[in-house]
């Protein structure tokens, strides 16, 4: 009786599969996706409805993603990688995993330094990680540069999440880039001393801790402070107001950014449809979503960036070509742990 | 007859004659069990071995790199987190087993099931749960410093980031593991020992340290060693908490890093630790055993517990509950009311389908092959089948994103073959037929949750006198039907403990559905971690619950097999 349960079991859960997995129509386009579902998901959604074609979609840590693509080589269903940092774009087709593409939409309306030279990956939206600071604590003509951080008046006041987060890798990245890796090393160490707290949580919660005091200022992505500031819990919106931001290093380099971007797969089958998707992520209107519902920065600039944004001003952005920071990453990696930034 | 003329001829051939003679070696060393032992233990112990491949890619300067910075700090805060948690939940689930079991109290009844609900709890949704409650930012703490006036730094109060508030956070949702196994086998208990024990003047505390906690270390042991991995598994609490251990370093090395062969090293050595604690745990049980030869049982008689001692028993068993589930559960409830006009909506109801699809049926795929297993290591005892369990069943101590790189690589390069064959012969495109599919994604919750199922199961076995077996073969019963007929009605509570644990983990698992789904594919434990990543904690209440919903149900039932599942049960 086992035996027969079980054969019978096991080919329903065979067929089961078969059946799924020709549900995933060769038609429409398939994405692989490091950036989680609940921010993407309304934009495919439009797509669709705009263009008819089929959106599939897993969404999963980028790095198990990559090497899910690498496993399946050419039999990949997937047609477009996408990420929520250059690194890992930079990384995917450095493994070979993706396939330039050539569009005069893209090209035109995203800058240079936002996408890949030879069009391997594209900028979809822009991050900044700046620093924000406590109203009654800090006044901002004390804040200056990222590099600034490290001198000692700012010693037990800094709160800064873990240097697993890629969002520090890439900005010590940027660092590597511009100073070295000796001065970085040094700067990584002072910003260890000056920690009000050992690592912990994630953006969010660093700025939580400045509002209750624990430190005075934190370096945090714009959109997590943005997301406070619009929240329709009263008490996120009371922490927001003891908080402001600070644009720093305006004389030099300019504020660290970053992207959530994209890229056609090498075994892409729907190419026509992926750069389709590409270019209507970076139409107008999802430009505007972007900007609206994410706060983030629309990477075109002539889109409006939200309210919320716009009342924080303009700054000026560190204008390095993205894939510098997958490059740099390891020896980022590596250089916080030498400093002991865990 | 001429059937057998031509046998007979062909006998004689000298190539035939091998065969015979391999067969009958075969027949005599291999029975089907062994054979479909060996075969299962092949197939699901090819993730594990994929990874633990990577030891021989050699070693770059990322290693060496990571001995001489941060290695010393993953493998002691990693002995650390074990020794606390497992000490955690240790006491509080044999303490909270014991008092269940063997006395009378107000409420016993239903902490008898209440208290397997923590488990339904992922480790990660309480620890954001709880740092939201009382971290210095937090309400408690907050309004301590408004009604005070206290400012930073002139009070105490636990930071919950640290390695004490893992440990505590992660025992109060393993401790049932401990729970569980301890009771079913106190229930299992032949009273006559603990008769036997009083009469030589043991009074009750006695009976219980030097009778039935040696009797039930089996099962405990089991149940420990299911914690030790989830603990050293945990990626989501831990990388929360700031705790640099194994499995934050090994996702640091793959993803910050680059290098996968590196970081599968680490896990490689982390699977050492588990080889080590196991063998260490074998060696020390030597040639005991731990069935009982009585065959007559009757009711426990339990003692009712009046006054002081009935409160306290009360509150030893509402402390855990509260702290693990009800606490935890009420800030959840009231996050998800929050935000449910925003959450609750067809696509969730598609959810909650999904999860218990896959959740039902990965936990009896895994429990059939459990149970087949461990009942034919019961009809043939080999060293080797032995050997080929313990590896078969190591995945639960690989975290869940390493486990899936060892279950798609193999599968895809499969797929790829196939693909290749079938475009060579015919010139048809197979494409990816198992990747991306339901079924790799219930394959890696076979390689990883079959620990689960396959200890319990065995620890059920350990337990019935291999004489009650034997007779029945004496009778004329044939192996199969001596495992369906007298093994699996007395371990039955034992195969529903394992069948609900698996459902329950598999509600939670996150890291392997996460990365092997197929498209448009997402589970309850996928959304509420989407949702809590992404730092909006209140938004994935709605579905952190629901994984806890579902967990009640089976839960309840099995409480109550286990305690009819005990010989001599009468009801009450």
């Amino acid at each position: 009786m086992f035996k027969r349960f079980m054969i019978v079991f096991l080919a329903a859960l065979m067929i089961g599969g078969l059946f799924l997995n020709g549900m995933v129509h060769a038609e429409g386009v398939n994405i692989y996706s490091a950036r989680k579902e609940a921010l993407i998901k309304r934009l495919l959604d439009r797509f669709t409805q705009k263009t008819g074609i089929e959106v599939n979609l897993v969404t999963g840590k980028a790095d198990a993603l990559l090497k899910r693509l690498e496993a399946e080589g050419r039999l990949s269903p997937a047609d477009i990688l996408l990420t929520v940092d250059a690194g890992r774009l930079e990384r995917a087709k450095e493994m070979g995993l993706l396939q330039p593409v050539y569009s005069k939409v893209l090209e035109r309306h995203i800058p240079s330094n936002l996408r890949d030279p030879s069009g391997y990956w594209y900028g979809l939206s822009v991050r900044a990680r700046t620093i924000i600071y406590a109203k009654d604590r800090v006044l901002p003509e004390e804040l200056s540069t990222y590099e600034d951080l490290a001198s000692l008046k700012w010693r037990g006041r800094i709160l800064i999440r873990s240097s697993s987060n890629i969002y520090n890798q890439s900005l010590v990245a940027s660092m590597i880039e511009a100073k070295g890796v000796k001065k970085t090393e040094e700067w990584a160490r002072a910003i260890v001393r000056n920690m009000a707290r050992p690592p912990k949580g994630g953006d969010t919660d660093q700025l939580r801790a400045v509002a209750a005091g624990e430190g005075d200022i934190a370096i945090v992505n714009t959109y997590y402070f943005a997301r406070l500031l619009a929240s329709g819990d009263p008490q996120d919106r009371a922490i927001a107001e003891k908080l402001a931001v600070f644009w720093p290093d305006q004389d030099g380099r300019g504020v660290h950014i970053n992207i959530s971007g994209a890229g056609v797969t090498k075994s892409a089958k729907n190419r026509e449809n992926a750069i389709k998707l590409l270019e209507f992520l970076i139409s107008n209107e999802s430009q505007r979503w972007y900007a609206e519902v994410n706060h983030e920065y629309p990477v075109r600039p002539d889109v409006p960036v939200s309210e919320i944004l716009r009342r924080w001003g303009d700054f000026r952005s560190d204008s390095i070509n993205l894939a510098v920071l997958g490059k740099n990453n390891a020896e980022a990696v590596k250089l916080m742990d030498r400093a002991g930034w865990r | 007859m001429e059937v057998k003329e031509v046998l007979n001829i062909s006998a004689d051939r000298p190539s035939t004659r091998m065969m015979n003679v391999l067969r009958r070696v075969l027949n005599y060393t291999l029975d089907r069990w062994s054979i479909f032992n060996l075969l299962v233990a092949g197939v699901v112990s090819i993730p594990p071995v994929v990874v633990l491949g990577y030891i021989f890619v050699p070693a770059g300067e990322v290693w060496s790199h990571l001995v001489d910075t941060v290695l010393r700090e993953y493998v002691l805060n990693t002995l650390k987190l074990m020794a606390g948690v497992g000490t955690g939940s240790l006491i509080i689930g044999v303490v909270t087993a014991w008092l269940c079991t063997m006395y009378r109290f107000p409420g016993q009844r239903m902490f008898e099931w209440l208290l397997i609900l923590p488990m339904a709890m992922p480790a990660y949704i309480i620890a954001y749960t709880y740092t939201g409650m009382f971290e210095f930012a937090g309400p408690v703490q907050t309004y301590l410093r408004e009604s005070f006036g206290w400012g930073r730094g002139d009070y105490w109060f636990q930071e919950i980031r640290s390695m004490g508030g893992a440990i505590v956070v992660m025992s109060l949702v393993l401790y049932p593991y401990v729970y569980l196994l301890s009771r079913s086998a106190f229930l299992g208990q032949s009273v006559c020992m603990l008769e036997v024990s009083r009469t030589m003047g043991y009074g009750r505390w006695q009976g219980f340290v030097s009778i039935a906690l040696p009797l039930a270390r089996p099962a405990i042991v089991t149940g420990l060693s299911l914690v030790m991995m989830e603990t050293i598994s945990d990626y989501g609490t831990v990388e929360y908490f700031g705790i640099p251990v194994f499995t934050t370093g090994i996702f640091r090395t793959w993803f910050g890093l680059g290098d996968l062969p590196s970081s599968a090293q680490l896990a490689s050595l982390l699977l050492i630790f588990v080889f080590v604690l196991v063998a260490i745990e074998r060696f020390s049980r030597g040639r005991a055993r731990y069935h009982h030869t009585s065959t007559r049982y009757r009711a426990i008689p339990t003692h009712h517990l009046k006054g002081v001692k009935a409160v306290l028993g009360f509150t030893v068993c509402l402390i855990p509950l509260s702290l693990g589930f009800l606490l935890p559960g009420i800030q959840l409830g009231v996050w998800a009311v929050q935000t449910a006009q925003r959450m609750l909506n067809e696509e969730f109801i598609r959810l909650v389908v999904n999860t218990l699809i896959v959740a039902g049926s990965a936990s009896i795929l895994t429990l059939i092959i459990a149970t087949l297993m461990a009942y034919g290591l019961r009809v043939r005892n080999l060293p080797m089948l032995r050997l080929a369990a313990r590896v078969a069943t190591i995945g639960y101590a690989i975290p869940g994103t390493v486990i899936a790189v060892g279950v798609f690589v193999p599968f895809t390069r499969l797929d790829r073959t196939i693909n290749s064959r079938m475009e060579a012969t015919f010139n048809i495109s197979t494409g990816l037929i198992l990747s991306g599919t339901i079924f790799i994604l219930l394959f890696a919750y076979l390689v990883r949750f079959l620990t689960i199922s396959f200890n319990t199961v065995d620890a059920g076995f350990a337990r019935i006198t291999p004489s009650m077996s034997d007779a029945a073969q004496t009778l004329g019963l044939r192996a199969g039907s001596r495992l369906i007929r007298i093994e699996v009605p007395v371990i039955k509570g034992s195969l529903l403990t394992a069948l609900v644990l698996v459902f329950i983990d598999v509600m939670k698992e996150l890291p392997a559905t996460l990365i092997l789904r197929p498209f448009n594919f997402n589970t309850l434990a996928v959304r509420a971690f989407e949702l809590a990543s992404d730092e909006r904690l209140a938004d994935s209440a709605g579905a952190a619950l629901a994984i806890v919903t579902a967990g009640i149900i089976p839960v309840i039932l099995l409480s109550r097999a286990i305690t009819s599942s005990r010989p001599g049960h009468s009801g009450r």
